[in-house]
């Protein structure tokens, strides 16, 4: 007899009741979450914003304020949604066992994924929301249109949470995660068109740049808060999407592989 | 009416790759029974309940558990099971009285129901006063009582549980033991496994002893105990070298030796002459065959890691 380790994800409500949980975890350390949220966007944004963009002057036809902080909301859905993904949810997997714990009650490995994968996406959701706070304050926000810029995040956040997850699953400890981070989640940050733009790179990066999903998180954001114009929705759309199925059903398999044994 | 079992195995086994470690058990757990898996470590027992749960799947053989087929409706099965697992897997982020409700939030429980049955339950296990307390604030006891606790917030029919006691002092264990002998008097099926004869002894109203994946003895521990060793047991430590040439020649009498202690077994232990024995400036405990006995009899004398 095979286990159908590969049979397709079936979603129920039991996905939001995780969610509450790591939501429930979250509100009693809401205080160092809030100074993180804030705090890092406020000094990147002061420090580089104004620093830097006194240099530069205009990118895109936008001051480099604006461009830079629509890129960091981007960046920070991609960040938290790392960090949480791979810290946080093997964490619970492995020396908490919190898992093991759910998997004795009726809830199953698809709601725990599609739970933790949704509460990976609201954490970026609370990042990616000061730092709209705090570009608007600092005068970085062309209108109230740069609102729609928070949906987008949270896709993008959907999107960086399965591939995260998919390495706490292949991690035998939390130094594993500097290969994921070094490897996938920096040169994202560096190449990916939050501090420049992608078409600065050489041709041959700018079609490897345009395979990641943080140049298209991007791609739509940044027009969103700058408000240029939006180009390409539905292509940008599309590979977050993609990114968000295909990684969601890795994960699943993944982590039944991994603990029903 | 024959009531349907609550659990019914036939032939199960289990391999990991080429490792065989459940090799053909067949068993049946009636409704209301408190049902023992004895055995040494790596006999097979925790894979076997891992199956049972739903969360290890079966490598051949049919297992059901209720009207459920496992592991295919494992989680239909689950509804009606409480599990204590071996190690503990509380919820560090919440204090004892979240962990409790969470749980419940897992099972569904309705809201009410749930905060009566809590304030019920930390008082069954005793730990009303540190309803507020972290997991990792309490004692190894503590933390048991609580997965124990746990485990019972959906009113399941059916609670595993894994070693309950290992590492436990005698206290706790006694609590432990009467709260689980109550849940079995409530109209519960409790299926636990142990390594500990006095728990087998004390609690389960069937036994299976369970050695290297296989069935060794299967019954009531009394009947078990009749079937396999004599009536009477004198234990001997000591300069065992004379007594063994002694002792060999009595007629009726069974001697075996595990360690230093050289067991004599007899229906009766009359034939043995005490008084020589005391002479001999031996250290002798006379006393009635247990479980232990049996155990040591079954399952070799072989130190199991």
């Amino acid at each position: 007899m095979t286990y159908p380790y590969y049979r397709f994800p079936r979603l129920g409500p039991y996905a939001l009741i995780i969610w509450f949980r790591n939501f429930r975890v979250w509100q009693k350390l809401i205080g160092p979450a809030l100074v993180m949220h804030f705090g890092e966007p406020l000094i990147y944004l002061f420090g580089m914003g104004f620093g830097l963009g006194a240099l530069v002057g205009k990118v895109d036809s936008m001051p480099y304020l604006t461009f830079l902080a629509s890129g960091l909301v981007a960046s920070s859905a991609m960040m938290t949604a790392s960090l949480e993904g791979t810290y946080s949810v093997y964490t619970r997997m492995v020396p908490q066992n919190t898992y093991s714990a759910l998997m004795a009650t009726p809830i199953e490995i698809d709601d725990i994924m599609a739970g933790e994968i949704l509460w990976c996406a609201t954490k970026s959701l609370f990042s990616g929301i000061a730092i709209i706070i705090v570009a608007s304050l600092l005068g970085a926000v062309a209108s109230w249109h740069a609102l729609w810029a928070i949906p987008v995040v949270f896709l993008s956040a959907l999107c960086f949470s399965g591939p995260a997850i998919v390495i706490a699953c292949f991690s035998p400890g939390y130094d594993f995660f500097n290969y994921y981070f070094t490897l996938a989640v920096t040169p994202m940050f560096v190449l990916g068109g939050v501090f420049y733009p992608v078409s600065s790179l050489p041709d041959f990066l700018q079609v490897m740049v345009n395979l990641l999903p943080l140049t298209h998180a991007v791609d739509i954001i940044r027009p969103l808060i700058a408000g240029t114009e939006l180009k390409n929705i539905g292509l940008h759309i599309s590979v977050l999407v993609i990114y968000v199925l295909v990684f969601y059903y890795l994960a699943v398999v993944l982590v039944r592989r991994k603990l029903i044994v | 009416m024959i009531q349907q079992p609550v659990i019914q195995a036939s032939n199960l086994r289990k391999s990991f790759g080429q490792n065989a470690v459940v090799k053909g058990l067949s068993f049946s757990v009636s409704a209301g029974q408190c049902f023992g898996f004895l055995g040494p470590n790596g006999a097979g027992k925790t894979t076997t309940l891992r199956m049972i749960e739903g969360v290890s799947p079966v490598s051949a053989g049919e297992l059901q558990v209720f009207d459920f087929k496992i592991p295919q409706q494992a989680k239909e099965a689950r509804r009606r099971i409480g599990i204590v697992p071996q190690m503990d897997n509380l919820d560090p982020d919440f204090s004892v009285i979240e962990n409790l409700r969470m749980y419940g939030l897992y099972f569904g429980v309705q809201k009410d129901i749930l905060e009566a049955r809590i304030v019920e339950l930390l008082d069954y296990m005793q730990l009303s006063d540190r309803a507020n307390e972290k997991p990792d604030n309490l004692s190894g006891g503590m933390k048991r009582r609580l997965t124990i606790a746990r485990a019972l917030v959906n009113d399941p029919d059916l609670i595993i549980l894994d070693e309950p006691t290992t590492g436990l002092d005698p206290q706790v264990r006694h609590l432990i033991w009467s709260r689980l002998r109550e849940l079995v008097s409530a109209g519960k099926t409790l299926l636990l496994t142990t390594h500990y004869m006095d728990e087998a002894e004390r609690l389960c109203d069937e036994l299976l002893i369970i050695d290297q994946g296989v069935i060794l003895e299967q019954g009531k521990p009394v009947d078990i105990i009749q079937r396999n060793v004599e009536k009477e047991v004198l234990e001997i430590r000591g300069n065992l070298h004379k007594v063994r040439e002694q002792l060999i020649t009595i007629d009726g009498v069974a001697l075996e030796q595990y360690g230093d202690t050289l067991f004599c077994y007899a229906n009766s232990l009359d034939a043995i002459p005490l008084q020589d024995l005391e002479a001999l400036d031996l250290s002798l405990l006379k006393r009635t065959c247990n479980l232990e006995d049996v155990f040591l009899r079954l399952t070799g004398r072989d130190l199991r890691e």
